[in-house]
């Protein structure tokens, strides 16, 4: 695997596979349980508040939050959510000067920066083109963006609870009420997830305070006489931003800034959980559905798509590039460049595809500095439209799009007409689908040609070449997709750029959420056929193989040229400096 | 299936089909398939740079450029062709069939409506009062289109099968590959089921009497003419569904070859080389988007209905026929689709007194005359059981044959009068001649009556000799097919309206999933809406106007020809030879044909990774001669790299011509087999076939020459 990767990593990574699905289990069953409420054993006590508070939540919107909802419905009350949401988080940031919790007196956000982070954090993607620590104030971060954190993972979480209902329908309209799921998914089964991952990461050091700085006088007094360490309410927002998916971290350098992530342990912590719960949502998905072994083949495509992907980014990052190699720089400790020491290769490498495989974004290492094998993978796990884990729900009504092209074929291959977990998918499904699937991969094509065409696309690269058009691709990769992590490099804080990334991901979000809404619809009218030996067999190790199959050749066959001239000629050139 | 249909590709047919296909290379013919649309802009595109040389960005050498139009238009001939070849083979089959038709001449023995002649077409003629003429007698020659329904017509080895009938007398060995494309001869005979025969076939042995049942004009080539050349085809709903797959994939696959241009333009701008040829990103785009299903959609499809057609079952829409592939359930009822419609003798049950053997010989001298199936059932199980010879009729023997009015027949044999029919028509008989039924007979033909079977008595002058049972006589072979059915995942239901041991019994013989006995005519409608209900799709043949509403109410409902009109109707699919046991055959063509469409459509995405090997590289290689460690097919130049992925791509469709009308190999297997079975050979295949494919072209290439 290359010099710095030692028989312990191969253990850890196992351990952390194996942390993830155990983390997994029981969260995929208390969220079908939340959102499928059966007649069941008394829930704990600790659960208690959390219920008493969604009940109080719910009280005022009286009948509307009982009634269930159509498709159109459930969209528009999604939509409507998402809309408060994107005004709020637009207007605290304009309006930051002059309300409190401002303890640097920070003034207000530029309205192209504002409106991107308000559209990123509403979409669940968490692209920062600001740098929190010096742009926002404590308002904004906990009062928009944390807020935003816990809606955004709710939106996407209650959109693929409709697709499920939708599925498992026997041929009503309803899929349930979107207030009382989002209510429930966000004060139940986030708040008290977010608060004890918080709590752990307090008691590994991270900060939780109103304070803004701490002065501190470095023990090297030649470096500088003082310095102003920035703090603030950190470990609430990153607990959050790990277990949502979402990924905008508290301070510019996100987990790679001591304060945000402090120990082995706390990587480890902040590692599951940027795993667990897209995971667990996707068994989750089968249990609501109404076919568990289902949802356990999703997860299984997924590991087999992440498993693969995650050891060649450790392994591209355990080596040193030839190039560095010539400058006698030791080889043993594998590409260090842009990562944290304390850290090393291989923590940092699978954190990168663990982020980018989920539509976290988070990072704890710098993706630009990866080796052009290590920024491929990372590109790739992306613009395969984030289905490997993905964003929470989102991963798995993603992925569902690629199941119903697998079904589609696989099925005719059969000699049957096509259909989905008993409901038989038509030219209405197949148009929602080819929306579904196109919508990023598009934006990511159209996006980056239009950087790569114009102008300000190449000035604001910080690298010439093949990397620099790679900096353009992974902007619109990640924007589109819905991930948030920044390949860096990239001086994205001006008008063109927040506007089109603000646009890719209004695309990557909404051209995708509506048409899965619209697919639970037309599934939920539709009678379920019983399955038999006739029918395509949705579970075992054929499905998985054709699912992962389908997912790669999609992915493949749009981006390959991309690839190609981006991490492709980067690589090539960076071994033949070598070979000089 | 019938393997043989179509496995033969006449040349003139194909020569036609590519003459015929140039017409329909006009843009506007194309709206409704964009992957030939998209097609037809690339090649009309390289056209233009071809002719143009000054308008293309790139110094791409103007040779290369023409040869590149060239094979774009190559590309689309091939798939314009495939549907034309697909329409031309049905409506060349009928048309070979009308040609014979016009000259052909019959005999009549006999016209409709004379006295001994019958104008309903139906019946047998031997238990019916008149005599058939004999097939020796002296006829009228007419022409064949002067023969009317109800007419008697003979004919003999050697000639051709004038009008559609029933053969009322002999039997003969018939060719009818004109129809159904089958080689082997078929027996058609007087009586039973066997006994339709279709005009346009020829006689290979013997004779056949034959009633006109089709007027002139109507049979089943000119129905299968009329529907042929008359229907325009409609997209059935799969068709559609996956022509958007389609769709989206080329829409896909545009934007990709399109931002090609910028991304290569910013690539060269620092690494010395040059953007991308228009030419080469036509050329990468026609071989990504998906042209060998796109092309060959539409001949799969005609095909799926034109094997429908060779089997004489017209089917009023293809959507029918998709739906045959789903379903879950079929229906069947027990007479004349499980059973013959004809039953056997099986046992002979002896009055107190009578001895077996004496009750079988009266029985076997009854049935002597008696040439319907039963009756030759009844002599041979007497020969079976008894060692009794079926003996000539002797000189002074004189047959009673059977009547609708008195319901039995027999054979006047001296003094003797011996007799078998209805157990009311021949205990009327005994009565007469002041004899009675013994009780112990007339308990064994209520019990025979309970079971399901059918009873006859046997009677000599006023004695009742006892009582035979008819039992009903399973098809063969169609236990092995039910199994094939079962493997597919599809249940199997007869319907009867037996007492429910005698159905259990037949069930277990022919090995029936399930059955459904004592059933009334409604019964089948509640069934279908039952079984509708649990999300089954149910198939069901039928031919009564009682079946009318179960067949609305079906999904795949066959109706017979020979049924009422409601009944056909209602159903969604005729069988000319009311042969309900093809519903079977049926599935297996709405499974095929669905298969065919995923196997090319999987084949043709798998192809897409080779195309990118070849092309990719090649073209990105004078600007980053690297690349040449990714060119795994060692093709070196990107002319021959990128003329030889395009060539592929036209020659694979053309390869693939025949698989889209005969079908891919179909095998009677449950989905998770099929499905790998089908994955390796059309997933795996399709992503390695290309590989050598393209090589060998390439290789080909430089042999020619070509830089």
């Amino acid at each position: 695997m290359g010099e710095a990767f030692e028989f312990r990593h191969a253990i850890e990574f196992v351990l952390l596979l194996l942390l993830v699905l155990a983390a997994a289990w029981p969260l995929g069953s208390a969220a079908a349980r939340l959102l499928a409420p059966a007649a069941g054993p008394r829930p704990p006590v600790w659960r208690a508040p959390f219920a008493a508070l969604a009940a109080a939540l719910e009280r005022p919107l009286g009948a509307a939050a009982t009634q269930p909802m159509g498709w159109g419905a459930y969209a528009r009350a999604l939509l409507l959510f998402n809309a408060i949401g994107l005004v709020a988080t637009f207007a605290l940031q304009r309006a930051q000067g002059f309300l409190p919790f401002n303890p640097r007196g920070l003034p207000a956000v530029r309205w192209d920066t504002a409106l991107c982070t308000a559209v990123s954090f509403v979409t669940n993607t968490n692209w920062q083109s600001y740098s929190g620590e010096v742009a926002l104030s404590h308002l904004v971060q906990a009062g928009a963006l944390c807020v935003q954190n816990f809606l955004s993972a709710a939106t996407g979480i209650a959109a693929m609870a409709a697709l499920a209902r939708g599925l498992a329908g026997r041929g009503g309209e309803a899929l349930g009420n979107a207030w009382s799921d989002l209510i429930a998914i966000t004060v139940r089964l986030l708040l008290p997830l977010a608060l004890a991952l918080a709590l752990l990461l307090v008691a590994c050091g991270v900060p939780q305070t109103g304070r803004a700085t701490l002065e501190a006088t470095p023990l090297d007094r030649s470096a500088a006489t003082a310095q102003s360490i920035a703090l603030g309410p950190v470990a609430s927002q990153v607990a959050i931003k790990q277990l949502g998916t979402n990924g905008g971290g508290f301070f510019n350098a996100n987990s790679a800034h001591p304060l945000e992530n402090p120990t082995p342990l706390s990587n480890l912590l902040e590692g599951v959980a940027l795993l667990a719960l897209p995971a667990g949502l996707v068994l989750a998905f089968g249990r609501l559905a109404g076919d568990r072994r289902h949802g356990r083949a999703l997860l299984a495509t997924m590991v087999l798509l992440f498993v693969p992907a995650a050891l060649a980014l450790v392994a591209a990052e355990s080596h040193l590039p030839p190039p560095l190699a010539l400058h006698g720089i030791s080889a043993a400790d594998g590409a260090l460049e842009g990562k944290e020491v304390r850290f090393g290769a291989f923590e940092s490498a699978w954190w990168g595809a663990a982020t980018t495989a989920a539509s976290n974004g988070s990072v704890n290492a710098m993706h630009d500095s990866f080796t052009p094998q290590g920024g491929l993978v990372a590109l790739v796990l992306m613009q395969l439209g984030e289905v490997v884990f993905g964003g929470v729900g989102s991963g798995v009504y993603g992925m569902v799009l690629f199941v119903l092209v697998a079904v589609f074929v696989a099925a005719l291959m059969v000699g049957r007409t096509p259909e989905y977990l008993g409901k038989k998918v038509e030219a209405h499904e197949m148009r929602l689908a080819c929306v579904g699937l196109l919508a990023p991969a598009l934006a990511v094509l159209l996006g980056t040609a239009v950087a790569a065409a114009c102008p300000f696309g190449r000035a604001s690269v910080a690298n010439p070449e093949a990397h620099g058009f790679s900096e353009l691709l992974y902007a619109f990769s990640s924007a589109a997709n819905n991930n948030g992590s920044a390949f860096a490099g990239l001086a994205a804080d001006q008008p063109a750029w927040n506007l089109l990334l603000a646009l890719a991901m209004a695309i990557g979000r909404y051209a995708v959420l509506l048409p899965v809404l619209a697919l639970a619809g037309s599934f939920a009218s539709k009678r379920p056929a019983p399955p038999g030996p006739g029918t395509l067999p949705t579970h075992g190790a054929l499905f998985v193989a054709l699912l992962a199959a389908v997912v790669v050749l999609l992915g493949a066959l749009t981006f390959v040229p991309a690839l190609l001239l981006g991490p492709g000629v980067d690589h090539f050139a960076l071994a033949s400096e070598g070979v000089r | 299936m019938s393997g043989a249909p179509g496995r033969g590709f006449d040349r003139r047919l194909v020569a036609r089909a590519l003459r015929e296909s140039l017409v329909r290379l006009a843009p506007w013919k194309l709206v409704d398939a964009p992957v030939l649309l998209v097609t037809w802009c690339s090649a009309a595109a390289a056209t233009l740079l071809a002719c143009v040389p000054s308008w293309n960005g790139r110094a791409e050498p103007p040779w290369f450029v023409v040869a590149l139009a060239a094979l774009l238009w190559l590309t689309l001939w091939f798939a314009t062709a495939s549907e034309a070849l697909a329409e031309g083979r049905g409506r060349a089959h009928a048309e070979a069939l009308r040609a014979g038709r016009r000259s052909q001449q019959a005999v009549r023995l006999r016209r409709a409506g004379t006295p001994d002649g019958r104008g309903d077409g139906e019946g047998d003629g031997a238990r019916d009062g008149a005599p058939l003429p004999s097939h020796d007698a002296p006829g009228e020659t007419i022409p064949a289109t002067e023969l009317a329904v109800g007419d008697l017509y003979v004919v003999r080895a050697g000639e051709v099968v004038p009008a559609d009938g029933d053969a009322v007398a002999g039997i003969a060995s018939v060719d009818e590959s004109a129809v159904t494309g089958e080689s082997a001869p078929v027996i058609r005979e007087a009586g039973g089921d066997r006994s339709a025969v279709t005009g346009g076939t020829r006689l290979l042995s013997d004779w056949l009497v034959v009633r006109v049942t089709a007027p002139a004009g109507g049979g089943f080539l000119e129905r299968m003419i009329a529907l042929v050349e008359g229907a325009t085809r409609q997209r059935t709903p799969n068709e559609i569904a996956l022509s958007l797959l389609l769709t989206a994939l080329t829409l896909l696959f545009v934007v990709v070859v399109a931002t090609v241009r910028p991304f290569s333009r910013d690539d060269a701008a620092w690494s010395g080389g040059e953007p991308l040829g228009f030419a080469t990103l036509l050329a990468l785009l026609v071989c990504l988007i998906p042209t060998t299903i796109g092309g060959l959609l539409p001949a799969i499809g005609i095909a799926g209905i034109d094997r429908l057609h060779r089997h004489h079952v017209i089917a009023r829409s293809g959507r029918a026929v998709e739906a045959a592939g789903d379903v879950d359930v079929l229906l069947l009822d027990k007479t004349g689709t499980i059973t013959f419609g004809n039953r056997a003798a099986s046992e002979f049950l002896p009055a107190p007194g009578v001895a077996p053997a004496e009750l079988a010989e009266a029985a076997q001298l009854a049935s002597l005359g008696d040439e319907t199936p039963e009756g030759r059932s009844i002599v041979v199980l007497a020969k079976e059981k008894f060692g009794l010879r079926g003996r000539a009729l002797e000189a002074q023997a004189q047959v009673v044959p059977f009547t609708a009015q008195t319901r039995m027949s027999g054979l006047d044999l001296g003094a003797r009068r011996v007799r078998k029919g209805a157990p009311s028509a021949i205990a009327a008989f005994v009565r007469e001649r002041g004899g009675a039924v013994a009780d112990a007979v007339a308990r064994d033909v209520e019990r025979i009556g309970r079971e399901g079977a059918t009873p006859l008595l046997v009677a000599e002058g006023g004695r009742v000799l006892g009582a035979i049972r008819l039992r009903d006589v399973v098809k063969g072979g169609l236990r092995e097919r039910f199994a094939e059915l079962r493997r597919m995942g599809i249940r199997t239901i007869m319907i009867t309206g037996d007492a429910a041991t005698t159905a259990a019994a037949i069930a277990a013989e022919a090995g029936v999933d399930e059955f459904r006995a004592e059933a009334r005519p409604e019964t089948k409608l509640a069934l279908v809406r039952e079984l509708q209900a649990g999300g089954r799709l149910v198939a069901m043949t039928g031919d009564g106007t009682n079946d009318a509403p179960a067949l609305a109410q079906a999904d795949v409902a066959l109706a017979m020809q020979s049924g009422t009109q409601a009944a056909k109707e209602a159903g969604n699919m005729v069988d000319l030879e009311s042969n309900p046991t093809k519903l079977i055959e049926i599935v297996a063509i709405g499974k095929q044909l669905l298969m065919t469409r995923g196997a090319l459509t999987t084949f043709s995405l798998a192809n897409d990774v080779a195309k990118y090997f070849a092309i990719l590289p090649a073209a990105f290689l004078a600007g980053h001669p690297e690349f040449a460690a990714l060119d795994v097919m060692q093709l070196g130049s990107p002319t021959r790299a990128i003329l030889a992925a395009v060539l592929f791509n036209a020659l694979i469709l053309a390869a693939l011509v025949p698989v889209a009308l005969r079908g891919v190999a179909y095998h009677a297997l449950p989905a998770a087999l099929l499905l790998r079975r089908h994955l390796l050979r059309w997933g795996v295949g399709g992503l390695l076939a290309p590989f050598a494919g393209i090589k060998l072209l390439e290789l080909a290439l430089r042999g020619l020459g070509v830089p």
